[in-house]
Order: C-alpha cells, then sequence, then structure tokens
C-alpha cells in the first residue's frame, strides 16, 4: 500500500520552516511523521499527513515548491535486525531506496517511511515475504 | 620614453593628421559597407558632407546592438580574406561580439600597445609576464605584441596557476606584470601566503593593469603589497575598437592619454546624444580612423568619463580621458570578464525548470569577484539529484556563455522580487563590502 508524501522544497533560510508549517496549521492538516533533509543551500522537507492533497494544494498556493511522492510505510517489528531483514529483501530484489526516515506512532512496532525506486515491484515484493506495509487509517 | 612622435603633435597638426583620416574612413565605410552607407543616407548624408572634424557629429552612432545585427562580419570593411586574425567578446546577449584584422590593423594595434606600454615605464630590458587569458580576449594579445616590439621578452603564462606563476616570476626574474589589478593582488597574495615576499624576493618594477577598473584604493593596495616604488599604470580599451591600446596613463597619473591619430573620441549626453563640450562628464564616443578590417564609427562604449586636451607633463599632447566612472548600460565587469544582465536572462530563460526571474549578486571575496545567480524553482520534485541537475546545467551554460564560473541559487516560486517598471536584478556590492 502506497501512501501520498508531501515534499517541499524550501531554501536554508531563517523561518522558512516556520512558514511551511503556518500554511499546514491554517489548512488543518495534522502532521504524522516529517524529515528534513538538506544541503547547504536548500532543503527538501518530507511530510506523512493526515490531508496530504490538502496540504499540498496549499503549500502550492502559498508558493512553495511541493508535490505528492508515492512512498511506503511499512511496518517494522520492534526486535533487534528486523530493518536489517526489510533491507535484504530490498536489495536481494533488485530495489533500491531512495531515502527513509522514522515514523514514531503510538503501538506495539515501529515503523519506517521509504523511497523505493519501483513502486509497483516493491508492492508485490512486500506482500511476497510478508512485510506489513500502512495507510493513515493504520497510524491514527 | 615617448614611443611615437605622432604622440607629441601640436594640436593644429593632429587635428589636419585626424580629419584626413576621418574623411578617408568615412568614404571607405560608405563604399564598403552597406549597413554603414543605408544609416547616413538614412540622415541625408554622404561622405563629402564631412569637411570638418566637427562634421563627425553628424554621422550616425554604432552600437553594440549594430554589432549584433550584422553577426558576424557584416560591418567588416575589407573581404574575408584581406582578415590575419578574428578575435571575439562578450555580445549583450547570445551570440558574441566579432572582430577582425587585416594585417595593417596588427600593426597598428601593436604600435599602441607600444606607446603605452612606454607610457608606462616599459623597455626593451624588461621581462614581461602577461597574465592575461590568451584566446579569444583581445587583452593577452594585445599587450604581448606591443610589448615584444618594444623588446621585451615576453612570458605569456596566460590567466590562473598562481603558484606557478610566481615561479617564472622568481625564476626568471620578471620586471613587467600584465594583470587585471584584482589579479596583481591575488598574486601577491598568494606569494606571502608562500613565504614570498614581493617587495624583496621579486623583481617587478612596473605594473600595467587593465581591463578592469583600477580605482585610487586599488591602486594604493598594490602600493602596499608590491611596494611604493612599482610604477602602476592602468590602460584602456575594448575589442571593438582594437583591444588594450586605446587609451593609457603615463608616469604623471593625470588620466589616460588616447591614441589620437588612431581614435577620435568624443563625450555625450547617453540619453540625447548631444556631444558635450571638453572637460564635462558622459559617455565616451571613439570613431576609428585608421582601421582597415573594422572602421567603427562613433561607437558608443557605453563608459562614462571626461576628457582633458591640455598637454600633460609627460610631454604628451594628445587628450586625456579620466578613469571611467561607471556605465551608461548595465554591464558588469566580472573577474575582468564583461558581463550583461541579458546573456544571464537568456540562459535563465533557457532552463525549462527555472521561472523567468532571476537577480544577479557580485560580491568581492579576498581580491577576486564572486558571481552569484538566484532564479526561481519553477518543478516541483522530491529529488536532491534533480536538483543538483538543474543547478548543474545552469552553471554549466552560464560558464559556456560567459566563460564564468558563477554559483546558483535554487529559490521556491515567488521569491525574488517582482517589478513593475525597470527591472533592478543586480545587486553589485563589491564597493559596499
Amino acid at each position: 500500500m502506497v501512501t501520498k508524501q508531501i515534499s517541499v522544497f524550501i531554501e536554508n533560510r531563517k523561518g522558512r520552516l516556520g512558514e511551511v508549517l503556518d500554511v499546514l496549521r491554517e489548512s488543518r492538516v495534522n502532521i504524522i511523521s516529517m524529515s528534513l533533509a538538506d544541503t547547504a543551500e536548500y532543503g527538501l522537507l518530507r511530510i506523512i499527513s493526515d490531508k496530504p492533497q490538502e496540504g499540498k494544494t496549499a503549500l502550492s498556493s502559498a508558493g512553495f515548491s511541493s508535490m505528492l511522492t508515492d512512498v511506503f510505510i511499512v511496518s517494522v517489528p520492534h526486535e533487534p535486525g528486523a530493518l536489517q531483514k526489510i533491507l535484504h529483501v530490498i536489495s536481494d530484489e533488485e530495489l533500491s531506496v531512495e531515502y527513509m526516515y522514522g515514523l514514531s506512532v503510538d503501538s506495539g512496532e515501529a515503523s519506517i517511511v521509504v523511497k523505493i525506486s519501483d513502486l509497483s515491484k516493491a508492492d508485490k515484493v512486500f506482500a511476497k515475504y510478508g512485510i506489513r506495509t500502512l495507510g493513515y487509517n493504520d497510524l491514527l | 620614453m615617448i614611443w611615437s612622435k605622432e604622440e607629441t603633435l601640436p594640436r593644429a597638426e593632429m587635428e589636419q593628421l585626424q580629419l584626413a583620416r576621418l574623411k578617408e574612413t568615412v568614404a571607405r565605410v560608405y563604399e564598403k559597407v552597406p549597413y554603414y552607407r543605408a544609416k547616413m543616407q538614412e540622415k541625408g548624408l554622404a561622405p563629402e558632407d564631412i569637411k570638418t572634424l566637427d562634421d563627425l557629429k553628424k554621422l550616425p552612432f554604432t552600437t553594440k546592438q549594430d554589432m549584433r545585427a550584422t553577426y558576424p562580419f557584416g560591418l567588416f570593411a575589407v573581404e574575408k580574406d584581406e582578415l590575419v586574425r578574428i578575435h571575439a567578446s562578450s555580445g549583450t546577449t547570445g551570440k558574441p561580439t566579432v572582430v577582425g584584422y587585416t594585417q595593417g590593423d596588427l600593426e597598428t594595434w601593436t604600435d599602441c600597445v607600444s606607446r603605452i606600454a612606454c607610457m608606462g615605464g616599459a623597455t626593451k630590458k624588461d621581462v614581461a609576464q602577461i597574465c592575461f587569458g590568451y584566446g579569444m580576449f583581445t587583452g593577452a594579445f594585445g599587450l604581448h605584441y606591443g610589448l615584444e616590439k618594444i623588446g621585451a621578452a615576453i612570458v605569456p603564462s596566460s590567466t590562473g596557476n598562481t603558484e606557478k606563476q610566481l615561479m617564472f616570476m622568481q625564476d626568471f626574474g620578471t620586471s613587467l606584470l600584465v594583470a587585471t589589478p584584482s589579479y596583481a593582488l591575488r598574486i601577491a597574495e598568494v606569494a606571502q601566503s608562500l613565504g614570498i615576499d614581493p617587495k624583496k624576493d621579486l623583481k617587478v618594477k612596473t605594473a600595467l593593469v587593465g581591463s578592469e577598473l583600477l580605482t585610487d584604493a586599488m591602486r594604493e593596495e598594490m602600493h602596499a603589497v608590491w611596494g611604493e616604488d612599482v610604477r602602476i599604470t592602468s590602460n584602456y580599451g575594448m575589442s571593438e575598437l582594437m583591444g588594450p591600446g586605446v587609451s593609457g596613463e603615463c608616469l604623471e597619473h593625470c588620466g589616460m592619454h588616447i591614441n589620437e591619430d588612431y581614435f577620435i573620441p568624443e563625450i555625450i549626453d547617453s540619453e540625447t546624444g548631444e556631444v558635450l563640450p571638453a572637460g564635462e562628464k558622459g559617455e565616451l564616443v571613439i570613431t576609428c580612423i585608421k582601421k582597415e578590417g573594422l572602421p567603427l564609427i562613433r561607437y558608443r562604449t557605453k563608459d562614462v568619463t571626461r576628457l582633458f586636451y591640455e598637454p600633460c607633463a609627460c610631454g604628451r599632447t594628445t587628450c586625456r580621458m579620466e578613469n571611467p566612472s561607471g556605465r551608461s548600460d548595465d554591464m558588469l565587469k566580472i573577474r575582468g570578464v564583461n558581463v550583461f544582465p541579458g546573456q544571464i536572462e537568456e540562459v535563465v530563460l533557457s532552463v525549462e525548470e527555472l521561472g523567468p526571474h532571476y537577480e544577479i549578486i557580485v560580491e568581492r571575496e579576498g581580491y577576486s569577484d564572486k558571481l552569484t545567480v538566484r532564479v526561481e524553482l519553477n518543478k516541483e520534485t522530491d529529488s536532491f539529484a534533480e536538483l543538483q541537475r538543474i543547478e548543474n546545467v545552469t552553471r554549466n551554460k552560464l560558464k559556456v556563455v560567459l566563460g564564468l564560473d558563477a554559483k546558483i541559487r535554487l529559490e521556491s516560486p515567488n521569491t525574488l522580487q517582482r517589478f513593475e517598471g525597470k527591472a533592478k536584478r543586480i545587486k553589485d556590492l563589491r564597493n559596499k563590502q
């Protein structure tokens, strides 16, 4: 199951992240998890939220360069080696991870957000190996 | 030493020579250059209408746009096979400005530069290191032939690799340096970092600087690092007219002597085109009266300066021009390279992932100029690789067009200021730092 993530380009400038969050608050978008990756000049803010489409639309009309990206939220059992096993599957199946970040939810298992090269193949691979992917309803 | 007798001609004789050469040039372009003929006919002018030097002001101006409209050889007054050299410099957009020389032009050019070099104190004993870029740029070649003619030993070291430049200076005993003022300062800075004191360990006694404005502050800085006794003079020129050698400073430091037997200067009001009296500040307009290949008539240099006709204490009688105090267009000099904002705009517009707005920032970093171009991202992406690719594409295109490395700063859409009237897209912070 793929999930829509909001990706936003932000310059490394004071207050810029706050402006993104202002827009999301005003459009009542709830952030479930996020990651901010940066270079010296700019960053990409990636957000898992309850209302991705609304969030993206609000950000674009506020002048941000933002888009929706399909990612997986993969459930990872709380035990040593669990993440390593999943990553082995991904690489054994010739898939590659473009980026990933942790997602904390108040439940027994941890989960990660993964952007993968080949979406439809990844979906099948996860099903084949019994790797559980989550949607919003599982998170909230 | 004064190189040519023409530099000391009494005013009346100079004017006589200028008028004869002007008439000859006008007749020739009228006959050989259809573009000029049409322009003159539009004004109802024939070559016979030029009877005195004062009639010069009846002639139409030539601008960089004219050169663009006739790219590449449309303003040339000789057949292509008469040319022995072709150079090019930045155009305002797109195609460069092309200039061509006949054998005779190269001799004239050499003479111009020999004069300027002598004004600055060069002699046949000098070992002259030329730290200007050799290539399509006219700077290096101009100085090269002019200094060689005097009998100096040329070290054509070109630009870059400053440590190697210093090695040559030490090992060859370089006594004369040709560079932009900022590169001359940069060389001294690198020398010091290597434990070389330019004052004691190097033999440079003469510096001919050009291609970039020599401000009083830079001259002082140069004296501080290279030594108080080093003779520093600036010289002026541009490819369209010849290259370096249009004018140069003598050791009296009271303006740059124009080689008036080759170039007739005028000062105009850049708005109205009216000729202003001597001593008034305005745009410098030059007519080439001894060029064969590309004899430009009333070329608008866009440099703002003043002219003085009083004879100089050095013995020369030629007209002197002040160091230009600015430009009447938006051209920038960055690391000695002419940059027109239009060139940058064209690149920005050609990258489809970018919006049409941009801002150009020029700063001084150490002794070098730094160019940053702020652009707006016009494509949504979730990938750093893609952002990097857009940056690199833009940077490479700018490098091809400008010959300069620029830093690209990607911004969100609608970040840059929008203008309703005349856009102010340039922030030149160099003299404010």
